[in-house]
């Protein structure tokens, strides 16, 4: 057992938990942030996709403990049903999710993308990114149609930014 | 109407909580005092299990329990049902072995659960289930059915001689030969459909809790039919009668029929929970859905089609071999039976069909519906069969598929549907335009000058949806009625609760079911809830498969709306004094047509409840519940087209193109049924391109978890173009078909067909993974090169 | 996952002695491969040693002699991301870019990757073909020295992989056809030519891991074109049959891919 600190959300939380607990267990049982999911052991379907230190990691395939004094961000805390993010609007008006189990982890997944690689991302480019998160209702139509507006609307907010 | 009515594409209701982690999934449920089952499962494929030993497990620290098959029977749990009755050809019932929850004598499947432990954590009921040591003496084991019909094969079930479930037919067989007799040409082909693992995203989850006090239980599960659960566990389970026992069905991740069926895990934690005393939250890892949620397909088939000279189809002979694993899950006997053979006739006029199905045990995980649930495997082997004859026979496939259309409806199939409406010439003419098949020879040789291979290929499908009606179906065996409920609840203030017994695990209910609202009393979606997938709360319901929520669920509304709209109309003519057949209702409001007298629905409403100036002898309150039984299946049907390209080095097939014209009849809300289609046609892609269970021979799924099992990824496939025509369903009010399945039924022949076209090949089994494309093509070159 | 009990090292010398107290340690850098090892339940190491926020394994650097010193706690991303790499290496630049998927390239190590030597992994080929040394806290390695067999290397129980370091190169290239499924390469053929010679490596098709194409070395030595491999196969013998395809059919695939990186390069 140890005891882990980090930042959730911008918000300071600790636990103590066993060495073997997962942030993705941690984010869910200890912080009740049940907004990332877990779908498979293999650390390929992205259901569990979280911001740790700015990068989108598989909270599956992490210790929480290796996330200790790190800056984590969930789904919980890219927008809210007041104020969403782009991406997540643009998933909204593009009927890009169904079921919604994978959406989070597509929408983690996205946000991370279009930080990375920049706005205006095309379909292939949007399609190959998306190998590390699998969905099983969409056939992916929506999904690709929904990451490109959205990185062409961020491209947008950056150009009006400038 | 509003603009929130049907055929907008109303933006879905569900989708904010979902995108900002809102959503409230069974795994997301968290009771006070809840403890964690971890199941301990058979390593082996068929085995005797000589003993449980648990001492050692139930010294770990946190555990609490652990049980086994023999507590479960003792405590009267009831072994698991099969809900449709098959009788084989000779009269005889279908031969059912027993399937306990926790098996303690035999086990027959890798994954079957023996016994479940229940200890504080998660981890510390893993870890004591590794502690539980079970001493197994292992069995023979048949993995392929075409090895459980053989002499001297093992046997799995004592009731099962031979391990034969049945020897089912339909059809004239002596009508059917005579056409055979008398053809000009006759093509036959040996066809295989896939085993799949269905593998919704989220794992299957219960969490059970009983309340002693009351002797009552709540099950909070992935399900896509509550009430049918609630119904089972009752009535055949034993775990309670249904009024001390409550089902919910939150949020679910996606179905595909894995989640119909009532599973060993949920009723061992129901009953786990009042041996413990403490609620009992199980959660299935993506290794266990692999092992225990039921598959899909895994037929054999041979068929048979025969032409006359003017290349007309005069009959069709299909043998069928099914494997329904090592225990017949609830509907595993209906799939390759009624919701197979009935649809061997496709979209084509044909006069004489026969088909045989046979069904076996084998040492694998149980099969049951899968999106599309035997329409696929049928739409396979006929789409699979119009490909070839043509080519035999060298005709254009699309001339061909027209030449024997049926045109004219009803249409009476020698396998009893009857085909109540469409227009296959349109679907097929919509599909073609759309990916330029005129054009589809340039394009072929702007491939073959850049080396690769193209091919076209397209499949004319037709299903039946909605699985009904009650009496229909009661006639073939099923154990249930299949008919939907709804409840119209009109509050005081106007808003709107529908209580459906429908359940949505993706397909947009919320929004969809709010249209009709939207549609009848020009009130804004926004003013409805619909209220699903919880027993204490809505009437009954049959839940959601089969394409069935659109035809049947909301049909129910209808009629229910259509009392609610009556007994509105009533108080609005009494408070006007005006006649009730000059009430008009627009925009929220009921008006006297002609005058400008009005009244808001709001007022209405209020007034119902007020009851202080009603009709004489009428009720108060607004609320108005209705049970649809609809008088026919529906038809959807369709063109898919797809257009591959091969790497004819490594083998790799690239679907360039995939055009999908569907007619579903009256459409609610065509942004969803899009996105029904996107994503059924991944999954049939999927079948035809990627997915495979493969066993080894002692029984092991070698294809286990995503790092072996190929899951359809977004570069896997391409954006899709979708056309649609429209003929009513004339069996229900608002002319629905159902969409969910059909990309998933129409898609592997068509991308097999093309596959074929390219690669110059009749035969070919799915999946065309590169290795067995590009093996094809290495046999091919030898096959050439030898002549 | 069985109980562990979990460190996190902040200098190679403090991993070393961490890892000597265990009673059955292991080395934790990115996880990518060892965490999901350890969930399935299939590893079972008493202590888990973290390299990961270890400063001096990181970063990546271009030497004097034109050479890449790549940290080993440098993760997947940053090589692929590094335009010292992409410049010098454009072969094994292109190669991180393809491991796992972005997200496991966030986690992921070069480090991690070799001392674990899967047999699919990508990272193994670049380092044979590139001729690499790797840098361990005792000595150095060559790469035809260091992968011994699936999943096997020359490292001593308490050796950590501190950099790996690359010549400079003239041409190099990558072509790797993934595992429909796991995405893992069926065959990756990394092909250069620069100090150490024309080398051609191969990962995802060997049963006993990583290994050269001599032949086609040979070949490349007097004609650097596709056509120079295109009629040489390595035997089916050796290579690996699964559901995913027979040992012919990678041996097809080796041949394949490395026209395409002869190509590419």
């Amino acid at each position: 057992m140890g005891q882990v600190t980090m930042t959730v959300n911008g918000k300071t939380v600790s636990g103590t938990v066993e060495d073997r607990t997962l942030l993705s267990t941690f984010i869910r049982e200890n912080l009740a942030l049940t907004g990332t999911h877990v779908g498979c052991d293999t650390s390929q379907c992205g259901a569990c996709l979280v911001h740790v230190d700015g990068k989108a990691v598989k909270s599956c395939t992490m210790l929480a403990a290796q996330a200790n004094g790190g800056a984590v961000t969930t789904i919980e805390g890219v927008g809210t049903p007041a104020e969403l993010h782009p991406v997540q609007k643009a998933f909204k008006e593009n009927h890009g999710l169904q079921c919604g189990f994978c959406t989070p982890g597509m929408i983690m997944s996205a946000i991370d993308m279009i930080n990375r690689l920049g706005p205006n991302l095309d379909e292939d480019t949007i399609r190959h990114e998306l190998e590390g998160n699998i969905c099983r209702c969409t056939g992916y139509h929506n999904i690709v149609k929904a990451i490109k507006q959205a990185s062409e609307e961020m491209a947008d907010v950056l150009e009006a930014a400038e | 109407m509003t603009s929130e009515g049907i055929g907008a594409r109303v933006l879905r209701k569900e989708d904010k909580r979902f995108i900002t982690g809102n959503g409230n999934y069974t795994d997301d449920v968290k009771l006070p005092r809840m403890g964690y089952a971890a199941f301990v499962r058979s390593p082996h494929a068929h085995a005797k299990v000589r003993s449980i030993k648990t001492d050692a497990a139930l010294a770990m620290p946190g555990v609490d329990a652990v049980l086994n098959g023999h507590q479960l029977v003792a405590d009267g749990i009831g072994n698991i049902i099969c809900g449709w009755m098959i009788h084989s050809k000779d009269g005889s019932p279908m031969n059912m072995g027993q399937w306990r929850a926790l098996e303690s004598e035999t086990v027959r499947f890798v994954g079957q659960a023996v016994a479940v432990v229940v200890a504080d954590t998660l981890q510390q009921a893993m870890d004591a289930a590794e502690a539980v040591e079970v001493d197994y003496e292992e069995l023979p084991v048949i993995v392929d059915s075409r090895d459980a019909l053989k002499e001297g094969a093992p046997q799995l079930h004592p009731e099962a001689p031979g391990n034969l479930i049945f020897d089912w037919e339909i059809g004239e067989e002596a009508a059917t030969n005579a056409a055979f007799d008398s053809a000009k040409t006759i093509v036959s082909m040996d066809i295989d459909n896939n085993r799949l693992v269905p593998n919704p995203m989220e794992p299957r989850s219960a969490v059970a809790s009983f309340d002693a006090a009351e002797e009552h239980y709540t099950l909070y599960t992935t399900s896509q039919n509550p009430h049918v659960a609630r119904l089972v566990l009752s009535a055949f389970y034993n775990v309670a009668p249904e009024h001390k026992l409550r089902v919910i069905a939150p949020d679910v991740g996606g179905g595909f029929g894995s989640k119909i069926y009532i599973y060993p895990e949920e009723i061992a934690c129901l009953w786990a929970s009042k041996r413990v005393g403490r609620p009992v939250k199980w959660t299935s890892d993506r290794t266990e859905a692999f092992l225990t949620d039921a598959h899909g397909r895994d037929h054999h088939s041979t068929a048979e089609m025969a032409l006359d000279e003017n290349n007309r189809i005069t009959g069709l002979r299909v043998n069928t071999l099914a494997n329904l694993g090592a225990y017949m899950s609830l509907f595993s006997s209906s799939v390759p039976t009624y919701l197979y053979a009935t649809l061997l006739s496709g979209q084509y006029n044909i006069p004489n069909i026969y088909a045989n199905v046979k069904t076996v045990y084998t040492n694998t995980t149980p099969v049951d519906a899968y999106r599309g649930a035997g329409r696929p495997e049928a739409t396979y082997v006929i789409e699979r069969m119009m490909e070839t004859a043509a080519r035999q026979i060298g005709m254009d496939p699309a001339d061909f598929r027209r030449l024997n259309f049926v045109t004219e409806f009803p249409h009476q199939t020698p396998v009893i549907m009857c085909y109540d409406a469409g227009d296959y010439d349109a679907s097929l003419n919509a599909a073609m335009k759309a990916i330029d098949y005129a054009g589809f020879a340039s394009r072929r040789a702007q491939s073959e000058a850049n080396g690769k291979l193209r091919g076209i290929g397209m499949s004319c499908y037709i299903e039946a949806c909605g699985i009904a009606p009650s009496q229909a179906v009661g006639s073939l065996g099923a154990g249930v009625g299949l008919w939907e409920s709804a409840e119209v609840r009109v509050n005081p203030v106007g808003t709107i609760e529908v209580l459906t017994g429908s359940h949505s695990h993706g397909q947009g209910h919320e929004t969809t079911f709010s249209q009709l609202i939207a549609e009848r009393f020009g009130l804004p979606t926004d003013n409805v809830a619909i209220v699903h997938g919880d027993t204490d709360k809505v009437q009954f319901g049959m839940g959601t498969y089969g394409s069935r929520s659109g035809a049947v669920g909301m049909s129910a509304i209808v009629k229910a709306l259509d009392k609610v709209e009556d007994k509105a109309k009533r108080i609005a003519a009494h408070l006007m004094e005006a006649s009730e057949g000059d009430i008009e209702i627009e925009n929220g409001e009921l008006k006297v047509a002609g005058t400008d007298k009005k009244l808001s629905f709001t007022e209405i409403a209020l007034a119902a409840y007020t009851a202080h100036n009603l009709p004489e002898g009428m009720e108060p309150g607004l609320k108005e519940s209705a049970f649809y039984d609809p008088t026919n299946f529906t038809f959807p049907a369709g063109t898919h087209i797809c257009e591959v390209e091969i790497d004819p080095d490594t083998g790799k097939v690239e679907v360039v193109n995939f055009v999908a014209a569907d007619d579903f009849g009256t459409i609610i809300n065509p942004m969803i049924v899009e996105g029904q289609v996107h994503g059924g046609l991944v999954q049939g892609i999927g079948q035809a391109l990627l997915e495979n269970a493969a066993y080894d021979e002692d029984g092991q799924l070698l294809s286990a978890s995503y790092m072996d099992y190929t899951m359809p990824r977004a570069d896997d496939v391409p954006s899709f173009k979708l056309e649609t025509t429209v003929t009513e369903c004339p069996g229900n009010p608002l002319g629905m078909k159902g969409c969910g399945e059909a990309g998933a039924i129409g898609s592997p022949p068509a991308v097999i067909n093309a596959i074929t076209d390219a690669l110059g090949v009749e035969d070919f089994a799915m999946p065309a993974s590169p290795s067995r494309v590009w093996q094809a093509l290495q046999q091919k070159g030898m096959k050439e090169a030898a002549e | 996952m069985y109980e562990t009990t979990y460190h996190k090292a902040s200098s190679v010398s403090e991993a070393v002695d961490l890892l000597k107290k265990a009673d059955d340690g292991k080395l934790l850098s990115g996880g990518q491969t060892l965490i999901p090892t350890m969930k399935q339940r299939l590893a079972a190491p008493s202590d888990l040693i973290d390299l990961r926020q270890i400063d001096e394994l990181k970063g990546i650097s271009r030497q004097s002699d034109g050479s890449i010193r790549i940290g080993a706690a440098t993760c997947h991303a940053d090589v692929a991301g590094s335009a010292d790499v992409k410049e010098a290496l454009p072969g094994l630049a292109a190669l991180a870019g393809k491991i796992g998927d972005p997200h496991v390239r966030h986690m992921g190590t070069i480090g991690g990757s070799i001392a674990n030597n899967d047999p699919a992994a990508d990272y193994p080929s670049a380092l044979l073909a590139l001729g690499a040394s790797i840098e361990t806290n005792k000595r150095e390695f060559t790469a035809d020295d260091f992968f011994t067999g699936m999943f096997e290397t020359a490292l001593d129980e308490d050796e950590i992989v501190t950099a790996i370091v690359f010549p400079a190169t003239e041409k190099s290239a990558y072509a790797k056809f993934p595992n429909p499924a796991s995405r893992y390469a069926m065959a990756g053929v990394f092909v250069a030519k620069g100090a150490n010679g024309t080398r051609v490596a191969v990962t995802g098709a060997g049963q006993d891991g990583v290994f050269r194409v001599k032949e086609m070395e040979t070949a490349l030595n007097g004609s650097w074109s596709p056509d120079a491999v295109a009629s040489i196969s390595v035997s089916a013998d050796d290579l690996i049959s699964d559901i995913h395809g027979s040992s012919e059919y990678r041996a097809n695939l080796v041949t394949v891919m490395a026209k395409r990186a002869v190509a590419a390069a």
